[in-house]
């Protein structure tokens, strides 16, 4: 992959730390650091060399014509064809729709699981590693996994369908439900960092809460909205916000099962940008990582604003 | 594009130990340091890491090394397809390339700037005995680059001869035949047309195979299409789209088209679940290595026409080239392993770790006489004067998302008339990008 590539999209999360961290900067201004300011020195060389610098190329090859042996200035040309990109519609819509629904799934399931496992539960333990352990697959080995499992005619999945003679949808093949698949996928393997994030959120919550409101005859119900939820906002933003990134910016698992297909039927705009990028449009795909960058910047910069000032208020 | 893929796919062209990416550092420095004592080592690109690739470049090397005492050959593998373009794309461009690479010739040849970044190979002996076809496709007005690797091979159907006897059915010329063999085909419970959309560029046959058919029909179509006129919208190019997408509304596919993958595809015609199967006549080395008792089940003929008159569509034989970065004494080391692969030894290798699936591009080598059976069906085509050149080797421009496109066609997702304004929208910004006038 070409340098400036990687940076337009890598440096799309370390956007959101730096907003996060900013927050949390503000709060903590006052307090002085017992480190000297040159123990920074190694970190930023690193990010200028390999952020930095080739982010602002980044910018300026977006605007040219490269083949990687040489590059015509073309100014805003190739913003204008990918904006004329017959599949970058429906591909955003698809982002959309995939962004949202593994960011809610993740945040509602991961409150669950989390409520489950930090709960009495019999091999809670054991529980934990199962919930946690997709989380250490690579990621584009769950996507061949899980490609041979819902496979419609030899998988696993459907097979054992057959035997309840079940309908054996084509998980990946039709192209009804192809996204929705792999959007299953992605929940799969990204709950368990949810839940674990949930589970911090809801472990560092003082005990005294639930015994006070237990002594006022609350009951469980009562206890979970007044203190849990409330209390756990902060857990649920960093939830939200990391898996909203990952959502929209989602590519690996994607093409690991389908690839986009069939036909366009599961592309977003990451893998659009991919493809442009395989056919060797490269200053194309940079200013396609440009816009992505933007977009994911449009979306998240208030909600991060938003979700961390609520927490604040608290 | 296709013939890329089919690189990859097959088995035809080079390959290397999977330690080979880790070895060609030392190799170089090795090389450097051991001149001086009288050797040289050169590290070779293979085109392809499947098995077949990797074989051909490691027995090609072994041998030379054997001819070569002081001649060290270092083999590296590659990924095929768009991830071997830009691999090789960016070796190229930051001056690292191995010093000889194998790749394919024609439009994907030509987007790697050769005049800028290869070595013309303009006056080495061999260069008077390749084909003019061949000499076209890896060629700029500047300079000769590339020497072929393998045969040329053909884009059409392979068909199950033994389900054609069974049945008693004649190869088809015209569409509606083969739409009426197909319908027979289906009545006796085989699958008539094998469609494999679990390795996506597999749907592009109907379209890419029919292209000696559009310049049969219109012998400018190519310059047209490059100049902006010719479009898939129209006839006579349409049609591939149209074939494609009936092929799907008459139901003459096999019912897990969208997961068959294509090595399994040709497992299925070899065996005759399946007669007919789109395709290029390279990809028998795979059914070579999966059914090599069956392997002389299988023919060939050129994609039928609406007029009845069909030709066989030709891709060239792939390419070995040598950077603007190898010089001295890893250039003639270099060119020595190129003229290599033209001596019988070297011939005689081509024809064992490859399969011959056409007629050489070069004189000096000759298909064996046991070469798949096939392989006289394509001849057929050639004595009679019917064939022509895939439209990669006569014009920069395709689309990178035709195979895409006939996904959507072929499984009823759009109709062939959208899915051809699409492409054309497609060749549009490759065209845009490759900054060529007119567009």
């Amino acid at each position: 992959m070409s340098a400036a590539k990687i940076t337009a999209a890598d440096a799309v999360p370390s956007i959101a730390a730096s907003v996060e961290s900013n927050v949390a900067e503000s709060r903590r201004r006052r307090i002085r650091s017992p480190y000297p300011t040159w123990f920074f020195v190694p970190t930023i060389a690193l990010y200028v060399v390999f952020f930095a610098i080739p982010t602002v190329f980044s910018f300026y090859f977006s605007l040219t014509r490269w083949s990687l042996f040489d590059s015509h200035f073309i100014g805003f040309a190739n913003y204008v064809q990918f904006f004329q990109d017959p599949q970058l519609y429906t591909s955003f819509i698809h982002t959309l729709i995939y962004a949202f629904l593994t960011s809610g799934s993740k945040v509602v399931l991961g409150f669950l699981l989390a409520l489950l496992l930090t709960s009495p539960v019999i091999g809670r333990g054991y529980l934990r590693a199962v919930v946690f352990f997709p989380v250490l697959l690579s990621t584009i080995g769950v996507g061949i996994l899980w490609k041979s499992l819902l496979d419609p005619f030899h998988g696993m999945v459907n097979a054992v369908l057959g035997w309840f003679h079940l309908p054996q949808p084509g998980w990946f093949t039709n192209p009804s439900l192809a996204l929705y698949s792999i959007a299953g996928v992605d929940i799969w393997k990204g709950v368990g960092i949810a839940t674990l994030i949930f589970m911090a959120g809801i472990v560092a919550i003082p005990h005294e809460y639930f015994e006070a409101a237990r002594m006022d005859g609350a009951g469980a119900w009562r206890m979970l909205r007044e203190i849990t939820i409330p209390l756990t906002r902060g857990a649920t933003a960093t939830v939200i916000i990391l898996s909203l990134i990952g959502g929209l910016r989602s590519f690996d698992i994607i093409w690991a099962t389908t690839g986009g297909g069939p036909g366009f039927t599961s592309d977003v705009i990451a893998s659009v940008i991919y493809k442009q990028y395989q056919a060797g449009f490269y200053g194309l795909s940079t200013a396609g990582n440009v816009i992505l960058f933007l977009v994911v910047t449009v979306i998240m910069v208030p909600l991060s604003y938003v979700l961390n000032r609520r927490s604040v208020d608290l | 594009m296709l013939s890329r893929r089919a690189t990859k796919v097959v088995a035809s062209f080079s390959g290397a130990a999977l330690l080979g990416a880790a070895l060609v550092a030392c190799g170089s420095s090795n090389g450097s340091s051991g001149s001086s004592s009288g050797s040289t080592t050169i590290s070779l690109l293979a085109g392809g890491n499947d098995p077949a690739a990797t074989k051909f470049a490691n027995d090609m090397a072994t041998a030379f090394e054997k001819a070569n005492p002081t001649i060290t050959v270092k083999v590296e593998t590659r990924p095929g397809g768009t991830d071997g373009d830009n691999l090789i794309k960016t070796r190229l461009s930051t001056g690292s390339m191995n010093d000889v690479f194998l790749y394919n010739s024609g439009s994907l040849l030509q987007a790697l700037h050769p005049d800028q970044t290869l070595q013309p190979l303009t006056n080495e002996p061999w260069a008077k005995d390749i084909t003019a076809d061949f000499k076209q496709s890896v060629s700029t007005s500047q300079g000769l680059y590339g020497a072929p690797v393998g045969t040329t091979f053909d884009g059409g159907v392979m068909y199950n001869k033994k389900v054609y006897q069974k049945l008693g059915l004649s190869v088809p010329k015209t569409w509606a035949q083969f739409i009426s063999n197909s319908e027979k085909i289906k009545a006796a419970g085989i699958t008539p047309v094998l469609v494999s959309y679990g390795d996506t560029w597999t749907s592009q046959l109907f379209v890419l195979a029919d292209f000696a058919n559009v310049s049969a029909q219109d012998p400018n179509w190519a310059t047209d299409y490059t100049n902006n006129k010719a479009k898939y919208s129209n006839p006579p190019a349409l049609a591939g789209f149209t074939h494609t997408q009936e092929i799907y509304d008459k139901k003459l596919m096999n019912k897990d088209f969208a997961s068959l993958t294509n090595v399994n595809a040709l497992k299925e015609l070899a065996t005759g679940q399946g007669a007919q199967y789109p395709m290029i006549t390279v990809t028998i080395s795979n059914v070579l290595q999966s059914n090599p008792t069956q392997v002389n089940d299988i023919g060939y003929f050129a994609m039928p026409t609406e007029s009845g008159d069909p030709h066989a569509t030709v891709w060239e034989a792939n390419g070995a080239y040598i950077p603007k970065t190898t010089t001295g004494a890893k250039l003639d080391a270099a060119k020595k392993f190129i003229q290599f692969m033209y001596t019988p030894e070297g011939c005689s290798i081509q024809n064992s770790a490859g399969v011959p699936a056409g007629p050489y591009a070069i004189s000096d080598c000759t298909v064996p006489a046991n070469a798949p059976a096939l392989v006289q069906d394509e001849l057929k085509y050639q004595q009679a004067g019917k064939t022509g050149l895939a439209l990669e080797f006569l014009s920069p421009i395709k689309g990178p998302n035709l195979e895409k496109i006939l996904v959507q066609v072929g499984s009823g997702i759009s109709t062939a008339a959208q899915g051809a304004a699409l492409y054309d929208q497609d060749v549009k910004a490759q065209a845009q990008q490759l900054g060529l006038p007119g567009w």
